[in-house]
């Protein structure tokens, strides 16, 4: 259990500027991976996780080189290697599980050739034995029907199923070490939980030692024993997974644990000021330093060194780290919201709304109608109130984004009204819709590097709204410029700079200021926080929050992701295959009795804690279409009672917290069953 | 698939139908007709009848484009004015020329233009690429009547080793034929190979940057064999339609370079017969060339279709 088997010493990984300069995007870092040991490596976007993982396959990225120091696999430095001798440790001693299978496997070659591949490379078996091998592998990573999979073409498998297959083939050399480079990001809940449980059954069968690589400590915790953060190119703190998790003695790590939304917490995360510092912007002191609550002068001049605690196993990069050593009981606090000033009155309603993606017919088209049985999204009610949050939560496919898309008038209704304060329908023609509803619902979209034009300033994008909707210009239009990067927590210099001179956080703050510039009534937030670092996402959630209470905007907002959507909201409607299964309170919503998918969505939560394992209690097949007849998530369900659900459309039943759900089964029955 | 490929036949029929209504619309509406045009000064009394009836000018229009177009149908594109010979006659030796000097062309340059390609790609910034980068840009950048012009200078006047200019007996054999091609075909493959390996360059560049290329060299996958399995194929993939568009292009587009060496192909006999205002040569072409141009586009995207996995399947569960 003792026998490293690769360590890596002192390494520095860097690229040279233009202007010359070395900058170093890894620097001076040192781990050991044991035999039959599952580390995990986490770190923000930037933090240089990834470049670490693939250095350690002897792989530097095009642009990138070795500074100084070593990889030693087995005691041979992989970095001095030739590619000769690369290509018999890689696939055969150490092996990749790549981020995004989807992508990470060849298009033109049949699942089949590509793990025949790796067999023939690594192994000395023959045609026969390999064809056999080939289906032992598929059957192990638990694929449906191995002997046709091999036939199959990549991008005739779903996500979930790519990806284990990237797992068969890395398995095929019978390696080592297995790589995962953030091997379940993208993957659907339900799928990423699947996925996870697989990898933790083959560590622990095949005695393989695993270095998972994330940025979600969710999905860390689940499968590490022990757990590296990296920071700026750093390694801050090293140690035990659980002593990480529950007793992080790093104010990075501390901070980040804390902005981690939780399920079982009511409230805001509590938000890390600042970003990472880009690489090469570092000359002196803790690289931390600009948003650490405990820095001092001391660490602005000294860069700390990595420092072993005895009692905890673990190494930290902190000069002041006794001062969080037993403050673990805060890490289960949250910025509690302002009570919900929603009033009675509502904004906006959705009666009986269906959109279909159906392809007009000829006559159809004739006929300005659409004649599809079976549309994506169906019988959509949804009252909102005035200053509420309602969330739409779902996995891929559940038809959220194509319910907003449509409030927004970007997507046309087959049936059903969309009614905008009381009583006036809005056309779901976008060009129908006049230019003061136009005004008043304003959409957030997922990735501010597209939806904002890098082409413009921020004073002309955030001008665009106050020209068109106010005609405002000259002094007064700055004004109303500067009071909205204000309100976004954006200095005024802002002004000048284009999007790619700012950061992530800082360019998804541009695109809720511009939303807020047209003083909407409503703001649609399609996962806004999805292509954000953790600690900048409590960051944006805790800034809608703090707009909502001062102006008392209303928000629908879409995310996959359960625990944001706890933080953030006042309502749920929980939706599959385009159908609502539940809706009610968000407090209510995550306590049973709840829908058997709600049940699914919640006990597939991974959170940040080894002690809270998921529960899987559906399978996680993808369904293409929703089902013609009966209810929604007839296909899935673990609580299936028989034919009713197959032909009859559930009924509404009301449970006594107020939350709506829509099943078969009696819900003081379906309360007992979730006991 | 039957369906589809039918469909794509159904559609490229209806493309060569709405461009012989425009020829013969554009024709119609022209000042004067064919025979005016045709005999100019002498566009009046007897001449001017006889040239009427003999093309059946007294018919309506209509009627006309029907008996036209039944008879393209069948094959027979009509009498051509100025040699007042059968179009099919004066259309043969030239449709046989041009497809000597496109096959040629294609045999040596596309294949020149993919290895290449692969080449820079590989080797990218690296003294090949440089080298070969900078000799493609170069002859990407000379127009062809300059490149043309010296070679004839420099090869058939200074040196004399072959013939300027292409003087062939229309029942000259192919390999007669060939060594008087060899400067027209250096002349177009210079610009054309430089075009295609520029473009395949690119596209290899591309796979080589995607994940399933790294994913595979994390693999173990020798570096050769990673070349032709994992990036060939798939870099290849998009090169079909460009090949298929420079194909028709060579088929009727060399005029500038037939113009210089004086080769009777088909692209200077649309030169000839607009000069010539032989309108019902005009029309031939038009037809014949928008035929080559929607065939060999249908072939390269069915080709498309059965090589792309992701595509055929597609089709499939449609």
């Amino acid at each position: 259990m003792n026998e490293i088997i690769e360590s890596v010493k002192n390494l520095s990984i860097g690229f040279n500027s233009q202007k010359g300069k070395q900058i170093s995007i890894l620097r001076n870092v040192s781990t050991n991976i044991k035999k039959g040991e599952t580390v995990g490596i986490v770190g923000e976007s930037g933090s240089g996780k990834s470049t670490l993982a693939l250095a350690m396959m002897g792989y530097i990225k095009q642009g990138l080189f070795p500074l100084k120091g070593k990889c030693l696999f087995k005691s041979e430095d992989l970095l001095k290697m030739s590619s000769r001798q690369l290509e018999k440790i890689r696939g055969r001693k150490i092996a990749m599980i790549p981020q995004n299978a989807g992508q990470a496997l060849t298009p033109n070659l049949k699942i089949g050739y590509q793990i025949d591949e790796a067999l023939k490379l690594h192994t000395d078996l023959n045609k026969k034995e390999r064809d056999k091998k080939i289906s032992e592998l598929l059957n192990k990573v638990r694929l449906p029907s191995p002997e046709t999979m091999a036939f199959r073409y990549p991008h005739e498998l779903s996500g979930g199923q790519q990806q284990r297959v990237a797992v068969a083939m890395a398995l095929a050399g019978k390696p080592d070490l297995l790589l995962l480079d953030e091997p379940t990001t993208g993957l659907d809940v339900t799928t990423q939980a699947h996925v996870l449980e697989l990898l933790r059954f083959i560590a622990k069968d095949t005695g393989t030692s695993m270095i998972y690589v994330s940025h979600d400590l969710g999905a860390i915790a689940q499968v590490s024993d022990r757990i590296v953060v990296m920071y700026a190119g750093e390694i801050v703190l090293e140690g035990p997974a659980r002593k990480i998790l529950k007793e992080p003695i790093h104010p990075y790590t501390y901070g980040l644990l804390k902005s981690i939304p939780k399920l079982s917490l009511a409230g805001l995360p509590a938000s890390m000021p600042g970003s990472q510092p880009q690489p090469g912007s570092i000359n002196e002191g803790c690289s931390f330093y600009d948003r650490c609550n405990l820095a001092t002068d001391h660490c602005k001049k000294n860069s700390p060194d990595l420092e072993y605690i005895k009692e905890l196993d673990t190494n930290v990069r902190c000069f002041n780290h006794k001062e969080l050593i037993n403050q673990n009981n805060n890490l289960q606090t949250s910025i509690t919201k302002k009570s919900n000033n929603s009033e009675a009155i509502e904004v906006l309603k959705l009666k009986d709304v269906s959109i279909s993606y159906a392809k007009q017919k000829f006559f159809d088209q004739l006929l300005n109608k659409i004649s599809d049985q079976n549309p994506t999204v169906k019988d959509i009610n949804i009252d909102i109130k005035k200053g509420e949050t309602i969330a739409l939560v779902g996995e891929s496919g559940s038809g959220k984004s194509t319910i907003l898309k449509s409030i927004a008038g970007l997507l046309k209704t087959k049936d059903g009204q969309i009614k905008f304060e009381k009583d006036r329908i809005l056309s779901s023609d976008l060009k129908k819709r006049n230019p003061n509803d136009l005004r008043a619902i304003q959409l957030i979209f997922q990735n501010p590097d597209e939806s904002l034009n890098p082409n413009h300033t921020v004073e002309q994008i955030l001008s665009q709204p106050l020209k068109l909707y106010f005609n405002l210009s000259g002094d007064e239009l700055k004004k109303n410029i500067i009071d909205l990067l204000k309100k976004v927590r954006l200095g005024e210099f802002y002004m000048s700079r284009y999007p790619r001179q700012l950061s992530g956080g800082e360019k998804q703050r541009v695109a809720v200021a511009r939303a807020f510039a047209a003083k909407p009534d409503i703001i649609l937030c399609d996962e806004v926080t999805s292509a954000l670092d953790v600690s900048v996402q409590a960051a944006v959630l805790n800034l809608l929050q703090q707009l909502k209470e001062d102006l008392g905007t209303t928000y629908v907002f879409v995310s996959h992701d359960l625990a944001v959507v706890r933080a953030i909201s006042d309502r749920v409607a929980v939706l599959y295959q385009g159908r609502l299964c539940e809706i009610g309170p968000s407090q209510n919503v995550y306590k049973f009795p709840s829908h058997p998918y709600t049940e699914v969505l919640l006990g597939a939560v991974l959170e940040p804690d080894p002690d809270i394992k998921p529960k899987l209690v559906a399978e996680d097949i993808v369904e293409e279409k929703p089902p013609e007849k009966g209810c929604s998530f007839q296909g899935r369900c673990p609580r299936k009672i028989g034919d009713i659900c197959n032909s009859e459309v559930p009924p509404w039943q009301i449970g006594e917290n107020g939350n709506a759900i829509r099943c078969h089964i009696n819900i003081d029955e379906l309360a007992s069953l979730q006991q | 698939m039957l369906l589809l490929i039918l469909k794509r036949i159904g559609l490229g029929l209806i493309t060569l139908f709405i461009v012989s209504l425009i020829t013969f619309v554009g024709v119609e509406v022209l000042p004067g007709d064919a025979c005016t045009t045709y005999l100019e000064r002498e566009a009046y009394g007897a001449a001017l009848d006889a040239c009427i009836k003999r093309l059946g000018l007294d018919i309506p229009a209509y009627e006309r484009y029907l008996d036209w177009a039944s008879n393209v149908v069948r094959g027979d594109f009509g009498y051509s004015l100025s040699g007042e010979m059968p179009i099919n006659e004066v259309l043969g030796p030239r449709v046989k020329n041009s497809l000597v000097l496109a096959s040629v062309s294609i045999l040596i340059g596309i294949p020149l233009a993919i290895v290449l390609g692969i080449i820079t790609a590989l080797w990218r910034d690296k003294l090949p690429d440089i080298m070969i980068s900078t000799i493609t840009i170069f002859s990407m950048t000379i127009p062809e009547f300059i490149s043309a012009t010296l070679l004839i200078l420099i090869v058939a006047i200074w040196l004399g080793w072959l013939p300027g200019i292409v003087i062939i007996p229309s029942d000259a054999t192919f390999y007669e034929l060939l060594s008087n091609i060899i400067l027209p075909v250096v002349a177009i493959s210079m610009i054309m190979t430089a075009h295609m390996a520029r473009m395949v360059r690119s596209s290899v560049i591309q796979v080589m940057a995607s994940d399933y290329v790294q994913m595979a060299i994390l693999k173990g996958v020798p570096y050769w064999k990673m070349v032709f399995r994992h990036v060939l194929p798939n870099a290849l993939l998009p090169a079909i339609n460009v090949v298929a568009l420079t194909i028709a292009w060579l088929l009727g587009g060399v005029v500038v370079t037939e113009v210089v060496f004086n080769y009777p192909g088909l692209g200077r006999l649309v030169i000839e017969s607009i000069s010539n205002r032989d309108l019902p040569v005009v029309q031939a072409l038009a037809i014949i060339l928008a035929s080559i141009y929607v065939g060999i586009n249908l072939i390269a995207d069915l080709m498309t279709l059965m090589l792309n996995p992701r595509l055929k399947s597609l089709q499939i569960r449609k």
